[in-house]
């Protein structure tokens, strides 16, 4: 996994509440077996005016003048700036690959949606949960100054604005870690084998019934 | 030792290491596997040369993509039209023949719904931990489990250590007492307990569904409400272990016999949230309260009863949700204020993983039977949920019923919920649908989901447009 430490980026405001994941990447998409190459199918229904269909040539398709990645000011966007219950629906994690193929490094929202929220952590993504009033505030600022960017630092817990004004936000210790140094969990896990190994070993004795089917 | 809820008893049984930020590795029973979040996970398996942890502990089965139509599935992947779909199938059989998990293939007579064969085959069974890559998996919760989706990277973590790190989430109990009135069924007091929390009144909670309306559905009733606590953001619902619960579960065929049966039944009988356990938050509703609903909007929480009308959003103070209620109007072509019974439908969905068991089939059959499909509707999809369920309605002559209404009789798979396959909308097109979302585009580009239960779906594929089942019966 690609770690995270501080990043600065030009922010895209999507200003609209519980963003499901079936509008992040539509279900036609999930048919891929790889990872990767979701990006140009990110929010594939408000971003083009045809239907996405997949392996088509997205730079051939007619795009949705009005959707707001589209708009010239917010092309290089790497944070995205979004309401609550953001990533709400589906387990996919075909949501926050799409997220970052396109290029974005970390969502800030008032609210996540659970399986989301845990999603984004397992690639890099950094879900940023800050008051509803900061990110009204952070959403006024976006519309009024084009080329708004925030530094996210992961180290410090912060998103610092190019006012010089600083939000902390809470992050799991663990999450922290492996994000800081870009480490895979599965590897961590096989380091409590013992531990897995000899829970196995009680429950079957205690719960034998649940290692016969 | 202090008052327990059901999930701190689901959790402290499976906890197999707590850390000090709060994060924890919990073991995990039964992984469930199906074949659209998964093949990046084998991948990552095969690439990092690790091996899964506990080949039993994992049952994968197709259903997404597949094929619903008889013809189709006839011939197999060998005669599937949609490519791509075919690829994604085929590698969940070579990855599992790879790896050597147990998979139920498409030809299998007891092919379907992976959260309808979990606890068919009896895979799943109360107080296990259940994942699969499927947010869906909360329907497991039903029978006493703590079961939720995870994403892909966490179905590879399953795969090689048999845990997931994870953190405790908050309890919640939904209380329903009182009894359900004739023709309202669980999916429709799922609509309403969404309805009056919203679509994150869940988000961080376990949410466990009790009370006397719970206690008095069947198992499938209580798979629908469990299916349904993720449209409400809970991660997990759960049901406590009655009669109820061990009746269905004993004689399944991974189910355990015998004296080690009786052995879990005695254990089985302790999952229940203590008397005097304490949770974060509490709703209760009164189940007379309770009418047929029929969601108008694209978030599951955009439901009204079938005797209401749909929002008027010059009458909402709040711009935010003032401009979700126009925005969603607009992708529906609704009038505000217009009343549900005038909105016409064009296709009618009955099946998915909250109701295409044999309990919906029957309470979908009874109401049309002797009656026609209306004329201006175009299609009526009836989907089984598996094979079984399939069999066992065909036994009860469910298949005739339906075909001599005009609807289609469909081979197991998820169908129209998603729109994986060729089973989809065409845009601007109304559905009235027993499926559990109704984000835009969700059921195919354009279209227009409106989620009811499955008596309310057939009450208006025969009248056309949405009607009172309780009336349609009289």
């Amino acid at each position: 996994m690609r770690a995270f430490t501080v990043h600065t980026g030009l922010v895209a405001p999507l200003d609209r509440a519980n963003v499901d994941t079936d509008l992040i990447i539509p279900k036609q998409f999930l048919k891929s077996i790889r990872r990767s190459g979701f990006g140009p199918n990110l929010f594939d229904g408000l971003r083009y005016l045809d239907e996405g269909v997949p392996d088509a040539d997205c730079s051939r398709r007619p795009l949705n003048p009005d959707f707001v990645l589209n708009q010239p000011r917010y092309q290089g966007a790497s944070v995205l700036l979004a309401r609550h219950n953001f990533g709400c629906g589906s387990s996919r994690e075909h949501a926050p690959w799409a997220l970052d193929d396109y290029g974005f490094r970390a969502v800030i929202a008032p609210g996540f949606a659970d399986i989301f929220f845990n999603n984004c952590f397992q690639n890099g993504l950094l879900p940023i949960v800050l008051e509803e009033k900061i990110v009204d505030k952070l959403f006024a600022d976006v519309a009024a100054h084009e080329g708004y960017a925030l530094t996210i630092d992961l180290e410090g817990q912060e998103v610092r604005t190019p006012g010089g004004e600083s939000f902390g936000f809470a992050i799991d210790a663990f999450r922290k870690h492996c994000l800081l140094n870009g480490l895979d969990d599965i590897g961590l896990t096989l380091q409590q084998t013992e531990s897995i190994r000899a829970f196995e070993a009680r429950q079957r004795e205690q719960a034998p019934w649940l290692w016969v089917g | 030792m202090a008052a327990r809820t059901l999930y701190d008893k689901l959790w402290d049984n499976h906890l197999v290491q707590q850390r000090e930020d709060g994060t924890a590795l919990l073991y995990i029973d039964r992984h469930l596997i199906h074949e659209v979040t998964s093949p990046q996970a084998f991948e990552g398996l095969a690439l990092a040369g690790r091996a899964p942890w506990r080949l039993e502990a994992n049952l994968a089965v197709p259903d997404h993509n597949v094929s619903t139509d008889p013809e189709e599935r006839k011939g197999g992947y060998a005669v599937m039209k949609d490519v791509v779909s075919r690829i994604q199938l085929q590698t969940l059989d070579e990855n599992c023949e790879r790896f050597g998990i147990r998979e139920i293939r498409l030809a299998d007579r007891r092919q379907g719904i992976v959260h309808v064969i979990g606890p068919e085959t009896g895979a799943v069974l109360p107080g296990m931990t259940v994942v699969c890559g499927d947010s869906h998996t909360s329907t497991h919760g039903a029978f006493g489990c703590l079961a939720h989706g995870i994403g892909t990277s966490e179905v590879e973590h399953v795969l090689a250590t048999q845990c997931l790190v994870t953190r405790k989430m908050k309890n919640m109990l939904v209380r329903v007492d009182g009894r359900l009135g004739a023709g309202v069924s669980a999916k429709d007091l799922v609509l309403a307990v969404i309805g009056r929390i919203g679509t994150a009144g869940g988000t961080g909670y376990a949410m466990e569904f009790g009370g006397e309306a719970i206690r008095a559905l069947s198992m499938e009733g209580r798979m629908t409400i469990c299916n349904m606590a993720i449209e409400a953001g809970a991660r997990a619902g759960l049901v406590g272990v009655d009669d109820t619960t061990i009746e269905y579960v004993r004689g399944r065929e991974f189910a355990p016999r015998g004296e080690l049966l009786e052995r879990a039944i005695a254990a089985w009988r302790g999952l229940v949230s203590d008397a005097d356990a304490a949770f974060d938050r509490v709703v209760e509703l009164r189940a007379e309260d309770i009418e047929p609903q029929v969601s108008w909007g694209n978030s599951p929480e955009m439901v009204a009863p079938v005797s209401g009308q749909v929002p008027d959003p010059a009458a909402i103070g709040d711009a935010g949700k003032r401009a979700g209620v126009e925005r969603a109007l607009a992708y529906m072509g609704l009038t505000p204020g217009m009343r549900i019974g005038d909105i016409r439908v064009d296709r009618v969905f009955i099946g998915s993983c909250t109701n295409s068991r044999i309990e919906d089939l029957r309470a979908a059959a009874a109401v049309v039977r002797g009656r026609r499909k209306a004329g201006s509707v175009k299609q009526v999809l009836v989907v089984p949920g598996s094979g079984q369920v399939k069999a066992q309605a065909e036994a009860e002559g469910l298949d005739r019923v339906f075909a001599e209404a005009g609807f289609e009789w469909r081979e197991p798979g998820c169908s129209m919920c998603l729109a994986m396959n060729a089973d989809k909308l065409l845009p601007g097109e109304h559905c009235a649908s027993t499926s559990n979302r109704n984000f835009e585009g969700r059921q195919g580009h354009g279209g227009r989901t409106h989620l009811v239960s499955p008596a309310m779906a057939a009450a208006a594929a025969v009248a056309g447009h949405f009607v009172d089942v309780r009336r349609l019966a009289n």
